[in-house]
C-alpha cells in the first residue's frame, strides 16, 4: 500500500480558539423581564434555607432540608423516606414535561431565563460592568497593557465574582444541615470539614462556569441546545429575525435612495447591535441556532434602533416560521397556542402531577413489609407443629413512638412468637416503633401439633396502628410438607 | 492535493478534514481550545496517577507506586473503621449476660444483628444458613436439644463445643452397640423398630417389639430415659420428637445404634469474642427453637 496524496493532509489547528465575547448593555421589556426572573431564583435560593416549619419535637424544624445522615429530604409539609425516592423520579418527569410544554410554547425561555448558568453569568457580567465599563471599555481593557488600572479593575473583578461564588457555593450547604447553626459554624471555623470541602468546590465552578466558561457552557457541555431541535416546531415561539421585513439589508440612507428609485429595501440597516448584546455571540438573523439561548436581548436592542430610526419595531421579536411563511403568502399573523402537541404535553403533566398528589396525600404514615424465610422454607417442630419464619418490618414515620398490635390470619389455629414483640391478649403481638423509624421483627407462625397444613396456604398479617387506626395488611404464604 | 491542503466545503463556507466518503467531506469543526487544554490535563493526571498508585507490572511482581498504597490496604483500613463503629454500637453487650440482652429492645436488636453476621461467617457450612441443619448437624429452628435451648445453654454449648479439644466442652458417648458386640443384629432390628414406635413411626413388619423394648429398658434407658426423652444435662437426644439428626428411617436408626454417632462441635470461645458468642447464643435462641 502507498499512502496517497489526498491522505498526506493539513488538518489545520487542533482547536478552535474561543472568540471572545463581550454583551453590551441593553434595556427593554425582555432585559427587565431577565432582571425580575434573576432576582426571585436569586431570592428562592438564598432565603428557602432560612424557612422554619414546625414538625415537633423530634424533627427538623426547617423547611426544606436534605438530611444525609439520617435519610430524609423534608419539603414543607412532605417527608420523604429513601424508599420513596420515586417521587423524585416523578418530579423530574413533571420537570421535564413542563420544560417540552414551555419548549412548545416559547422555545427555550428556561436557557434564556432560568437557567442557573444563565441567572449566575448575567450576574457576573453585571458585576464586570460595573467594574471594568461596558462593552468598548472592556474591549480596550483586554488590549491594554497591565497598568496600576488595569491591575486594579481585574484585581477588584475577580475579588467580587469570587465573593458571590462563595456565597453561592456556601448557600448550597444550607440545604443540608440547620442553615442557622450552619452560618453561623461556617465563619467561626467550625463548621465540619465537609461542608468547606463542598462550599470550595462549588465556588470553583460557580466562578469558572459563570465567569469564565459562560457561553461556552451552552455551546460545548449541555445537552439541552441539541435536544432542542427535536423539541422546537413551526408553531414554537422563538426568538426570530423577520428576514421577511429586514432584508435586503441598507442603512437609512442607502434605503432613501433605494425607495426613491422604486427598489425594495429592508428595515435591518445592520448596525450589528443584536450582535453586540447577544451574552453568546451569535447573530440571530442567520436563523435559529444552537448558540442562540432566547433570551430575547436582541429585540431590546433592534427596538431601541428602530425606535430611534423610526421604523417599527419588533424588527427581531417571538415569532414563528409558521407566521413567517403565511406573510410570505400575504396572509395574518397567527399564533396556535394551544395545538396537538401542547394539549399532549398538558395531559401528560396532569396525569402525572395527579398521580403524585394522589400519591402524597392518600399515602400512610406507617408502614409493614413482610419476608417470609427462605431457610428453611418451614420446620417441623419437637412439638409437633410446622412453623414458618417471616421478617416483618414495621415503619413509623410519625415524630411519636407507635405501638401496633399485629393479627394473623388466613391458616387455622396458629400462633404467633417473637423475641422482639410482646405477647398481647387473643393471641396478637405487640410492637412498638420509635418516631421516625423502622423496626425489623421476626416472627414464627406455628401450627398446633399434628396439624397438617398445605403445600402453601395464604396468610394474612394485620398490623393495626392503636393511636391513628391505620391498617396495614400484607398478604404472603404458609408452607407445608 | 499536497499543493491544495485546505479545502473549503462550498455550502457551508467551512473548511474541511480532508477525510471523504463517497464524495462526502467531513467538515473542520474543531474543539476549542479549554476543551484541549482539559485533555491535556487528563493526560497529566494520568501520568501522576500512573506514579502515585501502583500500575506498572514487573516481571515477577509490580511498582509499588509512591505512597504504597494497595486496594487491600484500603480495605483493611475500611474494616478496622467498621470495626471501630461496631464496638462502640455494641459496647453495651460486653458487660450483659445474655437474658440481659434479650430483655432490653435496644441491646436485642444490636445483638440479632451481630449474630446473624456471625453466624453466616462461622454457623452455616454446618447448620445451614437459617439453622435448619442438615443429617449429621443439628436443626437449630426445632426446638430439639441435645444440651438445652435456654440462652445460657445454648452459650455454654458454643463457647465450649461438642467433644472438643476444651477442658469444660460438652462430652457424652453412646457404646456402638453392634460394631462393639454389645447387641447381636436381630436384637438392633428390635429395639429399632421399638425406638420408631415411641416417635409414632411405623416400626419393621414382622419384628419383635416387644422384645425391643425389653433390650431399650436394659441398654438405653440409662441415658435417654425410660419414655425415651433424653436428657439435655448429658447430651442424650429425644427420640419422640420427629426431628432427627441422623434421620429416623430403619436404615439409618440401625446404622446409629450399630457405630453410634458422637459428632464434634469446635470450642468457639477460643476463636470468637465473648460479645459475638453471646449474639450468636441471642440468634440462636431467636431462630424459633430457643426455650
Amino acid at each position: 500500500m502507498t499512502i496517497g496524496a489526498e491522505e498526506i493532509y493539513d488538518d489545520g489547528p487542533l482547536y478552535a480558539a474561543a472568540k471572545k465575547v463581550y454583551p453590551q448593555k441593553v434595556s427593554g421589556t425582555y432585559r427587565r423581564l431577565k432582571w425580575i426572573a434573576l432576582w426571585i431564583a436569586l431570592g428562592v435560593y438564598y432565603i428557602l434555607p432560612f424557612v422554619r416549619w414546625n414538625r415537633g419535637p423530634n424533627a427538623p424544624s426547617q423547611a426544606v432540608l436534605v438530611d444525609i445522615p439520617h435519610s430524609r429530604f423534608y419539603a414543607f409539609f412532605i417527608e420523604l423516606w429513601p424508599q420513596e425516592v420515586y417521587y423524585f423520579t416523578g418530579l423530574l418527569i413533571l420537570a421535564a414535561l413542563i420544560l417540552f410544554l414551555s419548549n412548545a410554547l416559547f422555545g427555550r425561555v428556561w436557557c434564556g431565563y432560568a437557567c442557573p448558568q444563565t441567572v449566575w453569568t448575567d450576574l457576573f457580567l453585571f458585576i464586570e460592568r460595573v467594574i471594568e465599563g461596558d462593552r468598548r471599555e472592556r474591549i480596550k481593557l483586554d488590549e491594554a497593557h497591565w497598568t496600576a488600572d488595569k491591575i486594579t479593575k481585574r484585581v477588584a473583578k475577580h475579588t467580587a465574582w469570587l465573593l458571590i461564588a462563595l456565597f453561592t457555593g456556601g448557600a448550597a450547604m444550607l440545604y443540608f444541615v440547620d442553615a442557622p447553626t450552619l452560618l453561623k459554624e461556617f465563619f467561626t471555623l467550625e463548621a465540619p470539614f465537609i461542608a468547606y470541602l463542598w462550599a470550595g468546590i462549588l465556588t470553583f465552578t460557580t466562578y469558572s462556569l459563570a465567569g469564565h466558561m459562560r457561553e461556552q457552557v451552552c455551546l460545548y457541555m449541555c445537552p439541552w441546545p441539541r435536544i432542542q431541535a427535536a423539541l422546537t416546531d413551526n408553531d414554537a415561539l422563538n426568538v426570530t429575525y423577520r428576514f421577511d421585513r429586514g432584508e435586503p439589508r441598507m442603512s437609512v440612507k442607502d434605503a432613501a435612495k433605494a425607495h426613491a428609485r422604486g427598489e425594495p429595501a429592508g428595515d435591518c440597516i445592520d448596525c450589528m447591535q443584536c450582535v453586540a448584546v447577544c451574552p453568546t455571540g451569535v447573530d440571530i438573523r442567520k436563523g435559529s441556532q444552537m448558540g442562540c439561548i432566547q433570551c430575547g436581548l436582541c429585540i431590546d436592542a433592534c427596538d431601541a434602533v428602530m425606535t430611534k430610526i423610526k421604523r417599527p419595531i419588533r424588527l427581531i421579536a417571538y415569532d414563528t416560521d409558521e407566521n413567517r411563511e403565511r406573510r410570505k403568502r400575504g396572509e395574518k399573523n397567527l399564533y396556535h397556542l394551544i395545538r396537538p402537541r401542547t394539549l399532549l404535553y398538558v395531559a401528560a403533566i396532569a396525569l402525572t402531577g395527579g398521580i403524585m398528589l394522589y400519591a402524597l396525600l392518600t399515602r400512610t404514615n406507617s408502614h409493614l413489609s413482610v419476608l417470609h424465610v427462605r431457610a428453611p422454607l418451614y420446620t417441623q417442630t419437637a412439638e409437633g407443629g410446622i412453623r414458618n419464619g417471616y421478617t416483618l418490618r414495621f415503619s413509623n414515620k410519625l415524630s411519636e413512638p407507635s405501638d401496633f398490635a399485629l393479627t394473623v390470619g388466613g391458616v387455622p389455629g396458629v400462633t404467633m412468637s417473637s423475641v422482639v414483640a410482646e405477647p398481647l391478649p387473643d393471641g396478637r403481638l405487640g410492637v412498638r416503633v420509635d418516631p421516625d423509624a423502622t423496626l425489623e421483627v421476626p416472627v414464627y407462625v406455628t401450627t398446633p401439633p399434628d396439624a397438617t397444613p398445605g403445600a402453601s396456604t395464604p396468610i394474612t398479617f394485620t398490623a393495626v396502628d392503636a393511636k391513628t387506626g391505620e391498617r396495614s395488611v400484607v398478604v404472603d404464604h404458609f408452607f407445608g410438607p | 492535493m499536497i499543493t491544495d491542503p485546505v479545502q473549503v466545503d462550498k455550502i457551508s463556507g467551512q473548511t474541511t478534514t480532508g477525510h471523504e466518503w463517497d464524495g462526502i467531506r467531513e467538515l473542520n469543526t474543531p474543539l476549542p481550545r479549554w476543551w484541549l487544554y482539559l485533555f491535556y490535563l487528563t493526560i497529566a493526571f494520568s501520568v501522576v496517577y500512573w506514579m502515585v498508585y501502583p500500575s506498572w507490572p514487573l516481571v515477577s511482581s509490580y511498582a509499588p507506586g509512591l505512597f504504597g498504597t494497595t486496594n487491600r490496604g484500603l480495605v483493611a483500613a475500611d474494616i478496622a473503621a467498621g470495626q471501630a463503629a461496631r464496638a462502640q454500637m455494641a459496647g453495651g453487650l460486653e458487660k450483659a449476660t445474655v437474658d440481659q440482652i434479650a430483655a432490653d429492645p435496644k441491646l436485642l436488636e444490636i445483638a440479632l444483628a451481630e449474630g446473624k453476621a456471625a453466624f453466616g461467617d462461622n454457623c452455616t457450612p454446618c447448620h445451614g444458613s437459617g439453622g435448619q441443619g442438615q443429617p449429621g448437624y443439628p436443626n437449630l429452628t426445632a426446638g430439639r436439644w441435645l444440651w438445652g435451648g435456654t440462652l445460657d445453654q445454648i452459650q455454654t454449648t458454643i463457647t465450649h463445643g461438642i467433644r472438643a479439644d476444651d477442658p469444660d466442652t460438652h462430652t457424652s458417648a453412646m457404646p456402638a452397640f453392634g460394631k462393639d458386640g454389645i447387641l447381636k443384629p436381630e436384637e438392633i432390628r428390635e429395639v429399632v423398630s421399638y425406638v420408631r414406635t415411641i416417635d409414632k413411626l411405623e416400626p419393621e413388619p414382622g419384628v419383635d417389639v416387644a422384645a425391643g423394648k425389653k433390650i431399650f429398658a436394659d441398654n438405653c434407658v440409662a441415658c435417654h430415659g425410660e419414655d425415651g426423652k433424653g436428657n439435655t444435662d448429658m447430651g442424650s437426644a429425644n427420640l419422640t420428637t420427629k426431628v432427627w439428626q441422623y434421620g429416623s428411617d430403619i436404615k439409618d436408626l440401625t446404622s446409629t445404634v450399630t457405630y453410634a454417632r458422637n459428632s464434634t462441635m469446635p470450642a468457639w470461645g477460643k476463636r470468637l469474642d465473648p460479645v459475638t458468642i453471646k449474639s450468636l447464643a441471642v440468634y440462636v435462641h431467636s431462630l424459633g427453637g430457643g426455650k
